[in-house]
């Protein structure tokens, strides 16, 4: 297995598209980074809208690495599913367009191994395209905007989060994120298995992520009562959650805490039930599959 | 002998196509054997078969003595394939494809290993080179590579002259007879060059429509005495009834569309003299003595194979 793991990895590594992700991001932050360095003050301005009138602000302390890298996220991590179809419904799909699915499926290694190998090569993808939007966003960003405390935006109102007590609670999102992406992923893997193209992989995962957010998004009770509970996009954005921070009866924010724990929990299991489910049909249609590309 | 490989009675069905039906044959140890039919007869499904690549709909298949169902994983460590066109990764330098099939073959890939394999096929000075800058015949040297590259004892070769110029046509062959003779492998061939086959192949099978047709020692069903003729006349009834009270009429085979003589070469002369005598007018004689001659009359009539070879 480790083997086959390691196989997987440098065919990934070494394939030009894989890095076309990581090009993309870096340069979408870096538009976004040097945006804020010029225009930083005007853009909290509009964030705040007209908050400034009942009390004095300091914009050029809220326009911080933190504050950055969470609208950086904002906008990216609704995006990142794309760029993980990109490798992950490559992975069996683009070797059966290429022929060397035959090859492959002919030594001996098993089905199951090869199903496995290829998702968890996936998942080092994954974690890898995190890591490189946390380090560009997160670290590039404290280094040229400074650290300070984090305006959210809630529903109710603005809540700001003291700095120290900020990037735990951004590794925990970038965690959650790698749950959501390899959901994503697994989608991608089972509809990689089904088919003998790359293209169809990743467009019907793109397609199927679109469909579920904007059903999910609906404010229809049918889709909201029984449709929504089952979609994973449901639970896809379950990270900003880890910057609700929980308050006392007397609206005193605790520092450390998590407003809505429990349905950050949920989300997680919610996402890691898919995951496997996905896996597992991906491994038993697969082991069942004849090979004739 | 020892079996290497026993197929009894293998179908494959595709929905309501019968890909592969109730094929039943036995490759020997230390054969070459020939897997011949035209495109379409169920060559690459029974070969894919094989591989495990395709689950059989009935019948059973033992490699090395043990059943291919129960001990997959053993016996593929001993065999090396090239499966069709030789596809690999073609980001990939003709090394690091050697090297991940090396790997997946359960052995280590040894740097000084490989690169001799690569120079066993020619391909030494192009080892670091894209598998995308290779033409057809380097990839297929090189699929050929990754099939030995583990030192299998059986080696399965689907169409392995695809797509290659007359030289590399010989250095495959070539390299299929040295693998028999040199290094004693047992060797799997198809191809719809007929003339191949007929040049390396000790024993054959042919199939027609996933139906098995003959099967047995090249040597044997290429036996110049049991040559056939085919004599096309302008009108063939009359001709057949000219020849009804002759000595001749003994060796005419039934229900053929031309006139088919199953007899010794020496006696075409005096055939002919005689059809002459009788006034029957020629139009083409065909001895009818390969391969080839099986595939095309395939094509008019399966009943001419059976016949050939009783």
């Amino acid at each position: 297995m480790w083997n086959l793991l390691q196989i997987e990895l440098f065919k990934i590594f070494k394939k030009p598209r894989t890095y076309l992700a990581f090009a993309i991001i870096a340069a979408f932050i870096f538009l976004i980074q040097l945006g804020l360095l010029v225009n930083g003050k005007d853009w909290m301005k509009f964030m705040l809208g007209s908050l400034d009138e009942t009390m004095s602000i300091d914009y050029s302390k809220l326009v911080n690495g933190y504050a950055v890298c969470f609208f950086v996220l904002n906008l990216l991590l609704v995006h990142v599913p794309i760029l993980v179809a990109l490798v992950a419904g490559d992975v069996v799909s683009g070797e059966a367009s290429m022929g060397t699915l035959r090859l492959l499926a002919a030594k001996p290694v098993s089905r199951m191994q090869i199903i496995l190998a290829k998702f968890f090569a996936t998942a080092v993808y994954v974690f890898a395209l995190l890591l490189w939007i946390a380090v560009i966003s997160l670290v590039v960003s404290i280094a040229v905007f400074g650290e300070n405390d984090l305006v959210v935006a809630k529903t109710n109102g603005l809540q700001l989060i003291e700095s120290g007590d900020v990037l735990w609670r951004y590794f925990c999102a970038f965690g959650f994120a790698f749950i959501a992406m390899m959901v994503v992923a697994a989608i991608s893997l089972l509809l990689s298995v089904l088919s003998e193209n790359s293209i169809g992989p990743i467009v019907a995962t793109v397609g199927i992520i679109i469909v579920c957010t904007l059903i999910s998004e609906m404010e229809i009770p049918l889709y909201q009562k029984y449709i929504k509970p089952y979609l994973f996009t449901t639970y896809m954005l379950g990270w900003k959650g880890f910057f609700y921070i929980g308050s006392t009866e007397d609206g005193e924010t605790i520092k450390g805490s998590i407003q809505y724990l429990p349905g950050i929990l949920k989300s997680i299991a919610a996402l890691l039930v898919y995951m496997v489910a996905l896996v597992a049909a991906s491994v038993f249609i697969f082991r069942k599959k004849d090979i004739l590309s | 002998m020892s079996s290497i490989i026993k197929v009894n009675h293998l179908s494959k069905h595709f929905k309501e196509i019968k890909a592969v039906d109730d094929l039943s044959f036995s490759v020997e140890k230390g054969d070459v054997y020939g897997f011949l039919g035209q495109n379409g007869a169920g060559k690459s499904t029974t070969i894919r078969m094989l591989l495990t690549l395709i689950k059989p709909s009935a019948g059973e298949i033992s490699i090395f003595g043990k059943d291919l169902s129960v001990h997959r994983h053993e016996i593929l460590k001993e065999v090396g394939a090239v499966i069709e066109k030789p596809d690999l990764y073609k980001y990939l330098s003709a090394f690091d494809n050697l090297a991940i099939f090396a790997k997946l073959s359960g052995i280590k890939p040894d740097r000084a290993l490989l690169l001799e394999q690569l120079k066993m096929v020619g391909l030494e000075e192009r080892a670091f080179s894209k598998v995308k800058t290779f033409s057809q015949g380097m990839k297929q040297r090189l699929g050929i590579a990754v099939a030995l590259v583990h030192k299998p004892q059986l080696i399965i070769l689907d169409e392995p002259t695809n797509g290659l110029d007359p030289q590399g046509i010989a250095d495959m062959r070539n390299l299929i007879l040295h693998l028999s003779r040199e290094l004693g492998k047992t060797i799997v061939v198809s191809s719809h060059l007929l003339s191949e086959i007929e040049l390396v192949a000790n024993r054959m099978l042919i199939i027609h429509k996933g139906k098995k047709i003959v099967e047995g020692n090249v040597a044997t069903l290429l036996d110049p005495s049991k040559s056939l003729v085919q004599i096309e006349t302008k009108n063939d009834t009359a001709a057949r009834a000219k020849l009804l009270h002759t000595r001749w009429a003994a060796f005419l085979q039934d229900n053929t569309r031309c006139l088919q003589f199953k007899m010794n070469k020496e006696e075409v002369p005096q055939l002919l003299n005689d059809l002459v005598s009788l006034k029957v007018q020629l139009l083409s004689v065909n001895p009818m003595h390969s391969l080839e001659d099986y595939f095309l009359s395939l094509t008019t009539q399966s009943g001419y194979v059976e016949s050939f070879a009783n």
